[in-house]
């Protein structure tokens, strides 16, 4: 059976839904396909009751369907009813699996798919285009024939499907939606990645249901999954909760039974159930087999996109949360636009227009959108490859401002991760007190904020009447992933400006450019060391991103000299001291060095004697250092250890890539827990600190507590961007938190939790005076739930450590620490040898 | 072999190189209150008053008014502790200076007195003071010795982990138990009716917990197995091992609690004894100035 259409929509997303509508409205023939029995698989999949938030605020929506703030059932069921209302043809249980012109070859239109390799290396395969109508194939072999074809398949992908005989029985699933619908069950569950673990332990967590439940893991560790998951599924295996198959694949699936390949040969075990959580499948290779190009290889890139949303294949367009917009009213509205788009509509605006517009209005001279686009796109060098929705999309996440000559950009020590991209006029630069160097027109700065999180390292002003784009460090990072050119723009001029900031002044751009010129970076693994002691080399490393820890075998032990941030260098000693190296430096996570030549910087220290005399002085520092360590080793070796191994410790625990941290000293807690309830009082009534959990060595606890990250995980998918660095360096969430838990899964140390905010308090006098309300601290889950605000709903939202940013005095858990075991450090200052020389004498 | 960056600004907020309470600041209250003692009490042997030292003379007034308002001072510190206001203040400041003054009270309220007790409400109110003053010095005592102690039993668990590890090995018992006989299951059934908490106040200070349910459980339970050889079948063997990991859990729990009582338990005496000192000095200072 082939059905023509004039638009196919491919998903029934919010984005595809939306399109359908306006099809609809528009009297165009159209099929809305959906590969599962239900509209909007990925909302569908939100847990039960879930808030869903309709942001951002100012953004108006335009659709045909509704779409507000409220629960997850009251929206599906609006669409459901909307549906019908306005007559969406809907094929349900159908899964596209190709799309592909039915027209003539299109002439120099060929599709590149590059395929990456577990090794390494690269192929390309090479894809006529042909021109539409298109044909689109579903996988039960049905086909369908359209003009136009809209591509809103989201970003979920598809789940990997099991492979064995039996895969396609009824008891197989790849998804749990409520563990506790499942009573008295032999239930497998496939894959030890996080979401294998979670559903298993969620299945056994209550006895009552009686659940057997096994995990079924191909290796024998559980390498992706989380810490902590990994740990409760230990521990709940060991209390005869639940069984651990590691080195097992499943051979057979039967009806109630599922059989294994284990260690020990094949198995036959009972079994009611399968749920296989054995990741998925991102949706790019099918996305580019339909002859779709994605603006650069990066995981995150997006496909290139024309103003109207038209891929790279004619006729075929691409919106929603795949377009790279992952929010729920921009997919409606993108589903709207693109079909007036379709119809001929040449006039219409983009809906975020009123929101750009606002972002320029304050500037000097008056222009429209696009003209200003056009002039930021055409004046700052890196932006110059974006087309004009990407623009559109950039300048959502960026703010452009106008500043008079002399005015402050930021000062030194300012926290700041956001880059400038100078569009008009100059900036100058304070390298050292009274002398600026000057930044150009069309280039950037303050890109080594982005790049190593920390604070600014110098004063900048503008040096004439000029117009900057402040460019967040997400729209950086998406720019710099989507866009190769841009990448190699800021790479190169960060290089070099951390070189210069980092050598101090006197030097000159065209002094490093031989240096410069043979310098690579590289990604350093953790623990991988860059520098080993007793070999020989002379190359310099300057981290650029994470941190390193030097060691020195003393006595036939590894002892901890120090520990490096992002920003220093290291390896001038070898070079100009002559010998093989004297310490080993490796990285205390995943980091990033700039390999500089050591002959070409022998060149340069030859020919900038400053230069030579400051290397000098920081390497005479460093040998002291070596002398004191070397000097204690007899008579204080256990104090020298205990540093190491402190210092180690800390490092294990994710330390090395804090920016601040709270550690505990159990020399000195008396467990009082003042710090939750300081930390709950100040903060609505929530604590973000977990005191008792964590790790201990030596009496030094580090909390489950946020530790600021340099680059912080739980940024990484954040749909509302709702994740930033805030003005003292603290990584906090704003009030646009749609409550995804994105966040909370990605933060590698668990401090993240998903809470919505309790009722008010009585005051502490009325406490104090007539017990009234629950006391100081977090009040507990049954006060909360009978003092409810009834009829007020308030969703859960992500919570964690904003360091006490905005509150007067600093953070609240070290202010009412009573012993002062409570303290807050950045690593830097906690791990040097200082605390050494103090605790040996 | 390696150079920092330029540095960076300084911190203000925490310090890396920190001191407990009662070292603060080089012990910074120590030497005022210390100063504060020495001084009262040289002038104490140098102002003449006649017939001789007591409360009400204007020495006398001087060290009473001293001496109260440090104590409505030091009662502040509870309400310190627990409003969470702004402003650049620390508990552990003030913990240190509570300390310390709190001990000079010792000596200015003693001279206060001028040496003269007896059985009425003003030496009541001296009484009750001590007593506060006694309690905070064992409170600084367990303060200053059970922290690391506390530390090194828990091993990185938390009370709750150490409640859900119970719980655990009992569901492993109860599975374990269902194959024996009656009166075996029974003494199985002791120890997993047990609650963790029971015992009262002096058990949960002593640690000591001469009634526990598992180990007279496993006691008994050897009589059966302690003739029988080991095989590494019969129920009773797992059951025995399950009950020694229990007990071990169950160790560490009442450790936990013991320490962590020990920590608190003082403070039941200070702070009634605080509202009961704040309520004799009023009577003190009302009967001084009213019936003369
Ligand atoms: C837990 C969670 C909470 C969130 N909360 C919010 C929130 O509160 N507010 C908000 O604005 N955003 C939220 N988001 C983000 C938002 O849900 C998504 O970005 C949005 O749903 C994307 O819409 P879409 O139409 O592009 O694609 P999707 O909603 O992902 O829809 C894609 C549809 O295409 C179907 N499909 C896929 N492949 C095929 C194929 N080959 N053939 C046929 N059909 C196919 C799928 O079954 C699915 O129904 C949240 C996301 C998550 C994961
Ligand atoms: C008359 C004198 C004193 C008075 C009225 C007094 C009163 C108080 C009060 C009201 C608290 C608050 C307790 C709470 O809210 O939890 C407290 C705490 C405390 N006091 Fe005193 N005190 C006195 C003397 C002392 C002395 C002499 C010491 C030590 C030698 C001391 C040590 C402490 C300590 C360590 C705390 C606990 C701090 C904490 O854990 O928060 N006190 N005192
Ligand atoms: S929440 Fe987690 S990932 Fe994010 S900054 Fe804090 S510790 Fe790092
Ligand atoms: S802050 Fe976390 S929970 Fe909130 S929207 Fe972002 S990723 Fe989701
Ligand atoms: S710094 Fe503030 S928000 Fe962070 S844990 Fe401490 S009290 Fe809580």
């Amino acid at each position: 059976m082939t059905d023509r259409v004039r638009i196919a929509i491919v998903g029934s997303g919010p984005a595809g839904l939306s399109a359908a509508a306006r099809a609809a409205e528009l009297g165009l023939s159209h099929l809305l396909i959906e590969q599962t029995d239900h509209l909007s698989d990925t909302i569908f999949k939100y847990q039960k009751g879930k808030h869903v938030m309709a942001t951002p605020s100012q953004l108006v929506l335009r659709s045909d369907f509704d779409f507000d703030a409220g629960k997850r059932e009251a929206i599906l069921g609006r669409w459901n009813e909307q549906a019908a209302a306005q007559n969406i043809k809907v094929a349900y249980n159908s899964e596209v699996r190709g799309v592909t012109g039915t027209g003539d070859p299109i002439p120099g239109s060929i599709q590149k798919i590059v395929n990456r390799k577990r090794d390494g290396t690269t192929e390309t395969k090479e894809i006529q285009r042909l021109a539409p109508p298109y044909r689109l194939t579903l996988a039960d072999g049905r086909e369908i024939i359209a003009d136009a074809v809209i591509m809103a398949i989201g970003t979920q992908g598809n789940p990997n499907l099991m492979r064995c005989v039996g895969a396609d029985l009824p008891h197989v699933q790849y998804q749990l939606d409520d563990p506790a619908a499942y009573n008295d069950e032999h239930i497998f569950v496939i894959g030890g990645g996080d979401a294998g673990l979670e559903n298993a332990l969620g299945l056994a967590a209550d006895e009552a249901q009686g659940n057997v439940v096994t995990v079924v893991n191909r290796s024998a560790e559980f390498a992706s999954a989380k810490d902590a998951n990994v740990k409760a599924l230990m521990t709940a295996a060991e209390a005869g909760r639940l069984t651990i198959m590691s080195e097992s694949t499943t051979a057979r699936i039967e009806p109630g039974f599922i059989t294994l390949d284990s260690r020990d040969g094949e198995v036959k075990l009972k079994c009611d159930r399968i749920i296989a959580r054995m990741g998925s499948a991102a949706p790019r290779a099918f996305i580019e087999s339909c002859g779709i190009e994605f603006t650069s290889g990066d995981r995150l890139a997006s496909p290139s996109l024309s103003p109207v949303f038209e891929s790279t294949a004619l006729g075929i367009f691409v919106i929603g949360a795949l377009a790279g917009y992952p929010l729920i009213k921009h997919c409606m509205n993108q589903g709207y636009d693109v079909v007036e788009f379709i119809n001929g509509n040449k006039d219409l605006k983009p809906a975020d227009e009123p929101i750009l517009a606002a972002k320029f209005a304050a500037l000097p001279e008056q222009k429209s959108v696009a003209e200003w686009l056009e002039f930021l796109r055409s004046n700052v060098s890196i932006l110059e490859g974006l087309t004009p929705l990407q623009m559109r999309e950039f300048m959502l996440e960026s703010a452009v401002r106008a500043y008079r000559a002399g005015d402050v950009i930021f000062e030194k020590f300012d926290p700041g991760s956001s880059l400038f991209g100078i569009a008009n006029g100059h900036a100058l630069v304070e390298v050292a007190p009274g002398t600026e160097v000057e930044i150009n027109h069309g280039s950037i700065f303050g890109e080594v904020g982005l790049i190593s999180g920390r604070r600014r390292g110098s004063t900048v002003r503008a040096g004439a009447d000029s117009i900057m784009v402040e460019v967040s460090r997400t729209a950086a990072l998406k720019l710099m992933s989507s866009n190769p050119p841009a990448k190699r723009a800021i790479t190169r001029i960060s290089t070099e400006r951390q070189l210069l900031q980092m050598f101090g002044a006197g030097l000159t751009p065209q002094d490093l450019s031989e240096v410069l010129d043979t310098a690579e970076i590289q990604t350093v693994k953790a623990g991988q060391p860059i520098i080993v002691e007793g070999d020989l080399g002379s190359d310099i490393y300057v981290i650029r991103v994470g941190s390193m820890i030097v060691e020195k075998k003393v006595g036939g032990k590894n002892v901890f000299l120090s520990y490096l941030p992002a920003g220093s260098y290291v390896g001038e000693m070898a070079l100009i001291a002559g010998g093989p190296r004297t310490a080993t430096v490796k990285a205390t996570v995943k980091s990033e060095v700039i390999k500089l030549n050591g002959e070409a910087f022998t060149r340069l220290l030859a020919a900038k004697p400053a230069l030579l005399e400051r290397a000098r002085r920081d390497m005479a520092a460093r040998q002291d250092v070596n002398a004191f360590i070397e000097s204690r080793k007899d008579s204080f070796s256990t104090v020298v250890d205990m540093y190491s191994e402190t210092a180690k410790f800390l490092v294990d625990n994710g330390i090395g890539e804090a920016t601040d941290v709270l550690l505990i000293d159990e020399h000195l807690c008396v467990g009082c827990d003042n710090c939750e309830k300081a930390c709950a009082d100040s903060h609505e009534g929530l604590s973000r600190l977990d005191r008792e959990a964590g790790r201990t060595y030596a009496h030094l606890h580090v909390p489950t507590s946020c530790r600021h990250c340099e680059h912080p995980h739980c940024m990484a998918d954040c749909p509302p961007n709702a994740i930033h660095r805030g003005p003292d360096g603290e990584v906090f969430i704003d009030e646009s938190c749609i409550g995804c838990g994105n966040c909370q899964r990605n933060c590698p140390y668990g401090v993240i939790r998903m809470d919505s905010v309790p009722p008010k308090k009585p005051s502490l006098l009325n406490w104090m005076l007539f017990g009234a309300g629950p006391g100081p601290g977090e009040p507990s889950k049954k006060w909360r739930y009978n003092n409810a605000v009834s009829g007020v709903e308030m969703p859960k939202k992500a919570i964690k450590c904003d360091m006490c940013s905005g509150i007067d005095g600093g953070p609240a858990c070290v202010r009412a620490c009573p012993t002062g075991a409570a303290i807050r450090v950045a690593p830097e200052d906690f791990l040097t040898v200082a605390r050494l020389h103090r605790e040996a004498i | 072999m390696a150079t920092r960056a330029p540095a960076r600004a300084r911190r203000v907020k925490g310090e890396a190189l920190h001191d407990g309470f009662l070292r603060y600041a080089g012990f910074r209250w120590l030497k005022i209150a210390t100063l504060f003692s020495v001084v009262a009490m040289v002038s104490y042997m140098l102002v003449d008053v006649t017939p001789r030292h007591n409360g009400g003379s204007w020495y006398g007034y001087t060290m009473g008014t001293i001496g109260v308002i440090l104590i409505l001072w030091l009662t502040l510190l509870g309400l310190r502790k627990r409003a969470m206001t702004r402003g650049r203040w620390s508990l552990k400041t003030w913990t240190s200076a509570h300390v310390y003054l709190g001990l000079s009270l010792i000596v200015i309220a003693t001279l206060h007195t001028g040496f003269q007790m007896g059985w009425n409400v003003h030496t009541l109110a001296y009484a009750l003071m001590m007593l506060v003053i006694l309690s905070g010095i064992f409170g600084i005592t367990v303060y200053a010795t059970i922290p690391s102690a506390l530390s090194n039993n828990r091993a990185e668990m938390t009370q709750g982990q150490m409640l859900d590890a119970l719980r655990a090995i009992d569901r492993q018992l109860h599975d374990a138990a269902q194959p024996l006989p009656h009166d075996q299951a029974a003494l199985v059934r002791q120890s997993l009716d047990q609650a963790p908490f029971g015992g009262g106040l002096v058990a949960r200070l002593s640690g000591r917990y001469p009634r526990c349910g598992t180990a007279r459980a496993q006691t008994a339970l050897r009589h059966w197995t302690g003739d029988h050889p080991d095989t590494g079948q019969e129920p009773l063997e797992k059951i025995d091992a399950l009950l020694e990991r229990k007990l071990a859990m169950l160790a560490r729990l009442r450790r936990h609690l013991k320490l962590k009582a020990l920590l608190e338990i003082w403070l039941y005496v200070h702070v009634p004894v605080t509202f009961a000192l704040l309520a004799a000095l009023t009577a003190h200072i009302v009967s001084v100035f009213f019936y003369w």
